[in-house]
């Protein structure tokens, strides 16, 4: 462990790295953008899990955070695809021009 | 063979008609008419073959058997089961039914393909023979019933197929109605006697309770003097049952319209069995009647005064059956007479020749019917209205028709009682019986007897004698062997049917002693023997010298006036039940018709009060309840759901960071309840 970095100073920035993704994605209308910040929620809980294994001396959060690479790696691939479906159809990735939803 | 086992053989007797019957209402169409006739026949004749085989068991156990086949009806103290009772009394007219019946059956073949055609509908051929079936199996259920009720399945079951048959051309007669009309007539007036016979059961049930014969006899017997009025009643609604399907008066006037029928079934039901079923119900509670007090008498009365008046009005019609209608109606007169003065053998000797003789004369005048018939379309003679029933168009047919006439002439010698035909010894055992009895009563009969010579040989002379009178009789030709082997057969029987209880050796009374107690023997009273031959040979002259004589324009006895108009009208009978019951009946049935349910129930019941009030109580349940409080109802739920919606829509903005801050409130708040509580 690194001297000097408590498990008090993984959480606060692992609770930065996470407002500042949800921030992004509620806040920037780029999908790439968007999506980006979703990956940095989902490392930002990852950072949590890791620092929790190593305070608690227990291996399961580790092998969360395998699980939850896994299926980040998944999404990314679900979530690309979408992206790249919706710029064909509108030559533009801007959330706000796919609102075909509303009531 | 043991004669239990001869008895078991009884169910067959009924079964047999019933499969003829079933077979020809299955395949009737596929065997064509000959196929149809030989089943039909040939079931009858088989189970002519198990009444011989019950005949020949009773040769040796004289006690007769009570063959058990199924429990009926078992409420509480009531208990009827179906039996066959075999004795010598229901063998004598099981024996009777099926031979005769067999005869008329194969006799039937060969009248019904003519008349399908002359009809014009030869696809009710099999019909036909249904309904014979059927009746053949309901007389046999009738004369072997063990108890009332099962008498009176049969007794009933006759009655329909009377009245089928009667009917069977329903759409001809007079006005396309009169042959519906005589069998709604039979039917009805049937009824009432049937009406009889229901009340006398249930006084048997009240009084005895039980409806088993055997069982109500002892009872009665036990009882002795404190049975006598309760015998009394039974035996008076008995003989209204009686009256009803043995055509007595007052309920005769049935018979003479139901030969609107085809002419096998005025042989078979209305001249052998079927109206023979009251005089057989009669001498099955002989042992009522012997404890009865007034019965015997009214029985007795009735019977002799039937016999004087049908003999009379059958000396003044011209139809050739209904002259032997009025004169079967006279000859039941003789046997309920019989039994009334209590000659029961002489009742039941006398029904079973009359069944052959009768039988004779009526197949005998099939033929002549269709003889004149065949005559009428080959001498293609227009006449608009040719009736080939009616006498007056026939004469001169013995040339025409020798076999025909020779057994009419024998049936007819039969009836008319000449020595030694069957007739003779049958009637002569009754009026010697009387003789001994009620010398009134003989004088009536003996009477009736000189009719009866005198119109048998009117009609003889007026059918066969002389010259034709119309082209039909000139061209008249002979039936075919299909009937007239039948009519050899039921001469040969009129003949010798006297055998059955030839005085001295009493076969008859001897084998019926077994079933009715306490007979008398019969006594061969040659004086009576001598006058009533005489008497009957008195008429035929008579007869002889009133038409035998001169061509026949008009009827020679229209000189005797008043007494004519009297016979020629049936003593007004007929009019005087139209007057008395059916015209006061038709302007009851128009009253209700018109003014209790047109007017009543129709016009005022039903429009005014309950059409008036049912359309009141809808108006109001479908302004008042349904527009104002149902609908609005349910249109403000509809206007509240419609306004929600708006509502909740607009949440729906279809920004996806909209729906980001909801899902990261949501989580903030779950989140957030999970950490603090």
């Amino acid at each position: 462990m690194i001297p000097g970095v408590s498990m008090t100073h993984i959480l606060i920035l692992s609770g930065v790295l996470f407002t500042l993704g949800t921030l992004g994605v509620l806040i920037r209308r780029n999908a790439i953008v968007m999506f980006m910040s979703i990956e940095l929620m989902l490392n930002a809980s990852n950072l949590a899990f890791v620092g929790f294994a190593r305070s608690m001396g227990a291996l399961s959060g580790q092998v969360f955070v395998f699980f939850v690479i896994a299926v980040a790696a998944a999404e990314v691939a679900v979530g690309l695809a979408l992206i790249v479906a919706v710029y064909r159809s509108r030559s533009s990735i801007d959330v706000d021009r796919v609102s075909d939803l509303k009531g | 063979m043991t004669a239990e086992a001869l008895f078991s053989l009884a169910p067959l007797l009924i079964l047999f008609p019933l499969l003829g019957l079933v077979v020809n209402i299955i395949a009737g169409r596929r065997l064509g008419e000959r196929g149809v006739g030989i089943v039909a026949s040939a079931a009858v004749g088989l189970a002519f073959v198990i009444a011989i085989l019950q005949f020949i068991a009773l040769r040796m156990d004289p006690s007769g058997a009570t063959i058990h086949i199924a429990d009926w009806i078992v409420i509480g103290q009531l208990e009827v089961e179906w039996a066959l009772q075999i004795d010598t009394l229901s063998v004598t007219m099981m024996l009777m039914v099926t031979g005769v019946g067999g005869l008329i059956h194969i006799y039937a073949v060969g009248y019904m393909h003519d008349d399908v055609r002359f009809q014009g509908d030869p696809s009710r051929f099999p019909r036909f023979f249904v309904y014979f079936n059927l009746f053949i199996a309901a007389m046999l259920l009738l004369v072997t019933g063990d108890s009332y009720l099962t008498m009176f399945v049969g007794w009933e079951g006759v009655g329909l197929c009377s009245y089928l048959l009667i009917s069977f051309w329903y759409e001809k007669g007079e006005d396309g109605i009169g042959n519906a009309l005589a069998g709604k007539k039979a039917f009805v007036v049937n009824r009432i006697g049937d009406f009889g016979f229901i009340i006398a059961m249930l006084i048997t049930f009240w009084f005895f309770g039980t409806l088993t014969f055997e069982e109500v006899f002892n009872e009665a017997e036990a009882m002795g003097a404190g049975a006598v009025g309760a015998a009394t009643a039974i035996t008076l609604f008995l003989l209204v049952g009686a009256a009803g399907k043995s055509a007595q008066i007052p309920l005769f006037v049935w018979l003479p319209d139901a030969m609107a029928g085809p002419t096998p079934v005025s042989a078979l039901i209305h001249a052998a069995t079927m109206v023979t079923a009251g005089i057989y119900m009669l001498v099955r509670n002989a042992a009522l009647l012997e404890i009865a007090t007034v019965t015997p008498d009214i029985i007795a009365i009735i019977g002799a005064a039937t016999a004087l008046l049908a003999a009379s009005i059958a000396v003044a019609r011209f139809d050739i059956k209904r002259v032997l209608a009025y004169s079967t109606i006279s000859q039941l007169g003789f046997m309920i007479a019989a039994v009334g003065i209590g000659a029961y053998v002489a009742a039941i000797f006398h029904l079973v020749a009359h069944a052959f003789f009768k039988a004779l004369l009526f197949l005998s005048a099939g033929s002549v019917i269709q003889g004149v018939e065949h005559g009428h379309h080959r001498a293609d003679s227009h006449e608009e209205h040719f009736n080939p029933n009616d006498m007056r168009v026939m004469g001169g047919l013995r040339t025409r028709m020798k076999a025909t006439f020779w057994v009419y002439l024998i049936g007819a010698l039969a009836l008319v009682g000449i020595p030694p035909l069957a007739g003779f010894f049958s009637k002569d055992e009754i009026l010697a019986d009387a003789l001994l009895v009620s010398p009134a009563v003989y004088w009536v009969l003996v009477g009736s007897a000189f009719l009866t010579a005198f119109y048998m040989g009117r009609q003889i002379l007026m059918v066969f004698f002389g010259k034709p009178r119309s082209k039909a009789a000139e061209a008249a030709e002979e039936s075919p062997a299909v009937m007239v082997a039948p009519l050899v057969v039921l001469a040969i029987l009129s003949v010798g049917g006297g055998l059955i209880n030839s005085p001295g050796l009493l076969p008859l009374t001897h084998f019926l002693e077994d079933t009715l107690e306490g007979l008398r023997e019969p006594e061969f009273v040659a004086a009576v023997a001598a006058i009533s031959t005489l008497l009957a040979v008195l008429a035929i002259v008579l007869a002889w010298l009133v038409y035998g004589r001169r061509p026949m324009a008009h009827d020679p006895v229209r000189r005797l006036g008043s007494l004519w108009t009297a016979i020629r009208h049936r003593w007004w009978v007929d009019g005087f039940y139209d007057w008395l019951i059916v015209s006061r009946y038709i302007s009851l049935s128009h009253w209700l018709a018109e003014v209790a349910d047109e007017q009543f129930l129709h016009d005022w019941v039903h429009d005014t009060v309950i059409a008036r009030s049912f359309v009141r109580a809808t108006n109001w349940l479908a302004s008042v309840l349904d527009l104002r409080l149902i609908d609005r109802g349910f249109d403000g739920l509809g206007a509240l759901t419609r306004r929600g919606a708006g509502g909740l829509g607009a949440l729906q903005t279809g920004y996806v960071r909209n729906y980001a801050v909801a899902v990261f409130i949501g989580m903030v708040l779950v989140v957030s309840y999970l950490l603090l509580s």
